[in-house]
C-alpha cells in the first residue's frame, strides 16, 4: 500500500511538456529529447514504490531525468568524443593563424549566462500554462509554441476563428498576470 | 470623413486586434485604428503592454512543447509498458 498517490495515466497531460522543455534546452534534439522523456516516465514507473511523497511528483521526475541527461552526455562521449578531436588536429596545419580568431569571444552570441536565465524563463512559462484551464492551455500551445494557423487549429478542435481568438485573449490574460510578477 | 470611415474603435475590438498583432496577423489599417485607440485608453495601453512583454518572453525563452502526435506516441508507449509492468 502506498500512501501517496502516484497516477501514470496522466503523467503525460500533466509533465510531459515540461519535462521535455527541460530536456531540450540541455540536449538541443527533439528526437533524443523525446527518449529522454519517455525513458524517465519508464524508470520513474519501476521505481514508484520507492516515491515517499516528500517532493513533489514532478520534482521527483526532473531528479530521474536529470540523471538520464547525464547518462546520455556520458554515453555520447565515450563514443563520439574522441573522433572530434581527431577533426580538429586535421585542421591545424593550414589554418594555424585563425585559431586565435576563432578563439575570441563572439559579442552576437547568447552568453552562457543568458542561456541559463531563458531556460529557466521556459520552464516559468510552462509552469504559467500549467495553470490554464486544460483548453485554454491546448489551443494557446498550438497557436504560440508549434506556429500552427488558425485555420489548422480551427480544424482540429472544431472550433470557431472567434471562439479560438477569445480563447488566446483569455489565456494571454493570465499568462501575463502570471507571469508579471517575476518576469516583467 | 464619412461615417463608414471608422476611426475610433471599441476596447474589445482593440485587445481583439492588439492580440491578433502578437501573431502577425492585424492588416496596417487595423493597426493604425489599434494605436489610435492606445492613445485615448489606459486600460488597453495597460493590456498592449504587458501583451507585448510576454510575446517577447516567449519569443526569448526559445519555449518548446510536444505537439499532439509525439504526445500520443509517449503515451502508447507509456501505456504498454504499465501493462508490461502489472
Amino acid at each position: 500500500m502506498s500512501g501517496h498517490k502516484i497516477n501514470p495515466n496522466k503523467w503525460i497531460d500533466l509533465y510531459s511538456d515540461y519535462l521535455f522543455n527541460y530536456t531540450i534546452t540541455r540536449v538541443n534534439d527533439r528526437e533524443i529529447a523525446q527518449d529522454l522523456v519517455q525513458d524517465t516516465f519508464f524508470a520513474g514507473l519501476k521505481s514508484m514504490k520507492n516515491f515517499k511523497g516528500e517532493a513533489s511528483e514532478r520534482t521527483w521526475l526532473i531528479s530521474i531525468l536529470k540523471r538520464k541527461i547525464i547518462d546520455h552526455y556520458r554515453k555520447i562521449n565515450s563514443i563520439k568524443g574522441k573522433a572530434e578531436v581527431r577533426m580538429n588536429l586535421s585542421f591545424d596545419g593550414e589554418d594555424e593563424g585563425d585559431w586565435l580568431e576563432q578563439r575570441v569571444a563572439d559579442p552576437f552570441d547568447k552568453t552562457a549566462e543568458d542561456n541559463l536565465e531563458n531556460t529557466e524563463l521556459g520552464l516559468a512559462i510552462h509552469d504559467c500554462i500549467g495553470k490554464l484551464p486544460a483548453k485554454q492551455a491546448e489551443v494557446f500551445k498550438m497557436k504560440t509554441l508549434l506556429g500552427y494557423d488558425t485555420e489548422t487549429i480551427c480544424n482540429e478542435l472544431d472550433i470557431t476563428a472567434s471562439n479560438l481568438w477569445v480563447i488566446i485573449h483569455r489565456a494571454r490574460t493570465s499568462l501575463a498576470a502570471c507571469m508579471e510578477e517575476k518576469w516583467f | 470623413m464619412g461615417k463608414g470611415f471608422k476611426m475610433l474603435i471599441s476596447c474589445d475590438k482593440a485587445t481583439h486586434t492588439c492580440d491578433k498583432t502578437q501573431y502577425d496577423e492585424a492588416s496596417l489599417w487595423e493597426k493604425i485604428k489599434l494605436n489610435i485607440h492606445l492613445l485615448i485608453c489606459k486600460a488597453c495601453r495597460k493590456y498592449s503592454s504587458n501583451n507585448g512583454k510576454l510575446t517577447k518572453l516567449i519569443h526569448k525563452s526559445d519555449v518548446e512543447c510536444l505537439n499532439a502526435t509525439e504526445k500520443e506516441r509517449l503515451k502508447v508507449n507509456l501505456n504498454n509498458e504499465l501493462k508490461n509492468n502489472q
